[in-house]
């Protein structure tokens, strides 16, 4: 029995089989969290893929998803599934030149979209997609006056389908059995530092084979709860919401609006967990600036607790020995501080919380673990289905990603980089061979990109992407992400841009965190204007020093790159944008773009100026274009010597 | 998508004639006269105390005309009150945002639903039976216009604590939770950013578009006017110096004395310009 559960579709039905009854799926609809039983999943699926079939949707076939996680663009990615075509979930916020491409190199000829915003969207490109005949809408506000020769509303295709599906009673199961594990499941588009986003193409049995490995590793079961908030696009979403949920039969909510997602978790009460190291971040800056304002009693436990979280709390959940006396202490704080703390940040039942995509600050890793809730990182990519490795219950180390998951091969290559094969790899890059075989040799082996290796228990530590580890000019090993995540370590700091590549020395870009300084100015009675002003206060940046200060302490300790601290650094004028093209989607630096950007300031921290005047082009987020003008200082950096034995790790 | 679709309106739904009024010896109203079709939305504008917010006032029934007559839906009042004018379909939000600061967005749109409400007030206090069932419902329209001007994220966040461009956006969903058959919005858009007008004039189009409600509103900001309005009526120390579509008011020269003073060719033409 199990053998045939090896595509989505079969799955599903499986489902509406055996827990029929149970929950599957969740939204707020109007205020009240609506249910949808796996019964009545497989029903709406059934529906919209036979009506997907009566507009002409043929096998093989792409079907472009755009919008927020709603249960119904899901539905639309179990229908395309059905009918063995492959769903291409979009970043629903991706610029219309992105969009184009993806929809013009697929040929899409169906898309499901969410509302108005995304069939504006579309009707622009349609000159760039001739392909495209048929626009389905699930939210119709707005969209009256609209031609309705390219659009449909969701409803009604679900109307026709069951008309057609009368008519043509075999015809649904026909196409699940036809389907087979290899065939593609999903495409997903990676963000990509360089040129075109690239479509990675996920069969069934990488997806579900990977999936059923890492509910066996978690022992996850149908009773999770998840909350798929992330893009559908990102196979994180993908991965941890649908596969997973598909192989287990765990229910997914979907959060109300991207606004109400803390709301939509205190209610929903996740069990199993994912969010990239911002959200974590984010949460633990909102817990500390409510700390401080709020009464002195407050402060007072929440700081005498949080010292015993910080000492047992750890090695509680890692099931270390812990005296009596710190136990009852724990659980006291536990009555009082930490149960009430992981209530308000929606995380009073996880079992287990997962994290990656960059890396996560010691001291913030260990706060959650402390509280008690089980987060660890992982390690993967969209080409590898997520799982490569995953921190193990009872032995997390904050700077390694764990040990290997399920079935999962990693190799260290000659020149440092990894290299993984897996269940998981996938098939190949939709339209670019080339690209396929410079990422994924003939043995399958997939070239991650990363420099790192295996320490002494087997887990692996990543240091840096393998194409930006470069030398100083005395030969100086520099990994610019290892400075920049030290650097963003602090709350102070939102984004660094480390420079130092065929350099004398290592230097730095860095942007403040608007919140979390602003609030520090403010109880300083430091006033600003906004985000230029207050950076380039000198109270600010005096604050900033001192963290590019610690960094170098630290990096003092490290035998090998102790020779890249930071000599001169600078805070930019303006917060690094995606909109801009500084940051991919998902936040990552773009440190090539910045250099070309921004040279007259590189060339600046490699001089003797001590400030430089700029001005930036700015787009809003109207589509305008605007001009920054600002002097940016550029300052010294002292250069530490390593000092206490003590801490040479 | 603000093009003026003239086969959308309906009838005269609003009808002021000759109304005029003073306070003491300042004449803030003379002899205004003008109709507002169903579905249509009619901008009112002019300089500072030209009497726009008079105006208003008058229609939904705070002042009484001194002279002059408001027909409403084709019945002609002649002591308003504010709350006849609810009764009977008119809604309005204020130029200085007028809502219950200490109670959540929810309780404040809840009030908009006061006139609806029909159980007795012990009923209420009981909360049983058909108050129960009514509350129910009343919530469940609530939650529509939440969800229709999207504030679902601050539903339960008290309206001091919002930022002023929400806390307009609520005043609105107040309005809008009365289920108007006339919106007055006095202001929208007063100290708003771009990004927070545009979402407002989007809204407020919705609003006309999806629900058929009509609109008159006073604002400043004459892009908005230009993009929004059907039609635009000047007044300007009290007395209505033109009416019409917006294109026809920009080149009219003595809207153009009124913002700018004098009117020679020369200024006309920069005058179209500045307001256009």
């Amino acid at each position: 029995m199990a053998g045939q559960l090896d595509t989505f579709p079969r799955l599903l039905l499986d489902h509406a089989a055996h827990r029929g009854g149970r929950p599957a799926m969740r939204e707020k609809d109007l205020g009240i969290w609506q249910t949808y039983s796996w019964r009545q999943v497989a029903d709406q699926v059934r529906a919209l893929a036979s009506g997907l079939a009566a507009l002409g949707f043929r096998r093989g076939e792409h079907l472009a998803i755009i919008g927020d996680n709603r249960p119904r663009l899901y539905w639309a990615m179990a229908a395309a599934q059905s009918l063995g075509g492959i769903p291409v979930p979009l970043y629903q916020d991706a610029a219309t030149e992105e969009m184009g491409f993806v929809l013009a190199e697929t040929d899409v000829r169906f898309a499901v979209v969410e509302d108005q915003e995304q069939v504006d969207k579309l009707l622009e490109l349609r000159a760039r997609v001739p392909s495209l005949q048929c626009i389905i809408y699930d939210d119709a506000r707005g969209l009256r006056h609209y031609p309705a020769e390219l659009l449909r509303h969701y409803d009604d295709v679900q109307k026709e389908g069951r008309a057609f599906d009368a008519a043509h009673p075999g015809f649904f199961a026909d196409a699940v059995a036809e389907g087979r594990s290899g065939d593609v499941a999903i495409m997903l588009y990676t963000s990509g530092t360089t040129g075109h986003p690239k479509g990675v193409m996920l069969t069934h049995d990488n997806l579900i084979r990977t999936g059923r490995g890492g509910n066996e590793r978690e022992h996850l079961t149908e009773d999770e709860e998840v909350l798929a908030y992330l893009p559908m696009a990102w196979v994180g979403d993908n991965l941890f919401s649908y596969t997973q949920g598909q192989v287990a039969g765990f229910c997914m909510s979907c959060p109300e609006s991207s606004d109400t997602v803390p709301t939509d978790m205190r209610e929903i009460g996740p069990t199993y967990f994912f969010a990239p190291p911002r959200v974590y971040e984010n949460l633990l800056t909102q817990v500390s600036i409510r700390m401080e304002d709020a009464s002195r009693l407050k402060r007072w436990l929440y700081a005498k607790f949080m010292d015993v979280a910080r000492r047992v709390g750890t090695k509680l959940l890692d099931g270390q020995p812990v005296s009596f006396l710190d136990r009852s202490l724990y659980a006291l704080g536990d009555l009082v501080i930490y149960a009430p703390l992981r209530n308000v940040l929606g995380l009073s039942r996880i079992r287990v919380a997962y994290t990656a995509g960059e890396a996560i600050g010691p001291d913030l890793f260990r706060f959650y673990r402390s509280l008690g809730v089980n987060l660890k990182q992982l390690y993967g990519s969209t080409e590898t289905s997520v799982f490569v490795c995953i921190q193990p219950d009872g032995a997390v180390k904050a700077d390694t990603v764990g040990t290997r998951a399920k079935d999962v091969e990693v190799r260290i290559s000659e020149q440092g980089e990894v290299l993984v094969r897996s269940p998981g790899v996938f098939h190949s890059y939709f339209k670019n061979p080339e690209a396929t075989r410079e990422a994924k040799t003939p043995e399958g082996w997939f070239h991650t990109g990363d420099a790192g290796y295996f320490d002494d228990d087997g887990q692996l530590k990543i240091i840096d992407r393998a194409k930006d580890v470069g030398r100083l000019l005395d030969g100086t090993l520099f990994a610019p992400k290892y400075l920049e995540n030290k650097l963003k370590f602090f709350p102070w700091i939102k984004e660094a841009v480390a420079f130092g590549d065929g350099r004398p020395y290592a230097t730095a870009f860095l942007n403040i965190d608007l919140q979390a300084v602003g609030n520090w100015a403010e109880r300083r009675g430091i006033a600003y204007s906004g985000y230029t002003d207050l950076s380039s206060r000198e109270e600010v940046q005096a604050l900033v020093q001192t963290c590019v200060e610690a960094v170098n302490q630290d990096l003092a300790q490290d035998a090998k790159l102790q020779g890249s601290q930071i000599r001169r650094f600078l805070v930019l004028h303006k917060e690094l944008d995606a909109d801009d093209g500084e940051l991919t989607r998902t936040r990552k630096v773009r440190r090539r773009f910045i250099a070309e950007r921004y040279a007259p300031l590189v060339e600046a921290l490699y001089s003797d100026r001590a400030s430089l005047p700029v001005e930036a082009k700015v787009k809003f987020e109207d589509g305008r274009m605007g001009t920054i003008r600002a002097e940016v200082k550029i300052r010294q950096a002292p250069v530490s010597q390593p000092a206490s034995p003590l801490r040479a790790a | 998508m603000a093009s003026p679709r003239p086969e959308r309106l309906g009838g005269v739904l609003l009808e002021v004639k000759d109304v005029s009024l003073a306070f003491g010896g300042v004449k803030a109203l003379h002899q205004v006269s003008f109709q507002v079709r169903e579905r249509e939305i009619c901008a009112i504008i002019g300089p500072n105390g030209a009497g726009k917010s008079s105006l208003l006032n008058i229609i939904n029934g705070v002042y009484q005309p001194m002279s002059g007559t408001i027909s409403f839906a084709g019945v002609q009042r002649r002591a308003m009150t504010p709350r006849k004018a609810a009764a009977s379909g008119i809604a309005r939000t204020f130029q200085n945002i007028a809502l219950f600061k200490g109670m959540s967005v929810l309780d404040n749109i809840m009030t908009g639903r006061d006139l609806k409400m029909h159980a007795s007030l012990l009923a209420q206090a009981v909360y049983w039976g058909p108050a129960q069932r009514e509350d129910i419902a009343q919530r469940r329209k609530v939650e529509e216009v939440i969800d229709f001007l999207q504030i679902q994220a601050v539903r339960k966040t008290p309206v001091g604590r919002l930022p002023y461009g929400l806390q307009k956006r609520v005043e609105l969903a107040r309005a809008l939770a009365a289920e108007p058959r006339l919106l007055l919005l006095d202001e929208p858009m007063a100290g708003m950013n771009v990004e927070e007008k545009q979402d407002m004039c989007r809204f407020i189009l919705d609003v006309n578009d999806e629900f058929g409600v009509t609109v008159v509103l006073i604002e400043h900001d004459m892009a908005v006017v230009m993009d929004l309005a059907d039609r635009v009526v000047v007044l300007d120390y009290g007395r209505k110096i033109a009416d019409g579509t917006p294109d026809e008011v920009r080149g009219d020269t003595e809207v153009i004395a009124a913002y700018l003073g004098v009117a020679t060719e020369a200024d006309r033409r920069a005058a179209g310009a500045a307001v256009g």
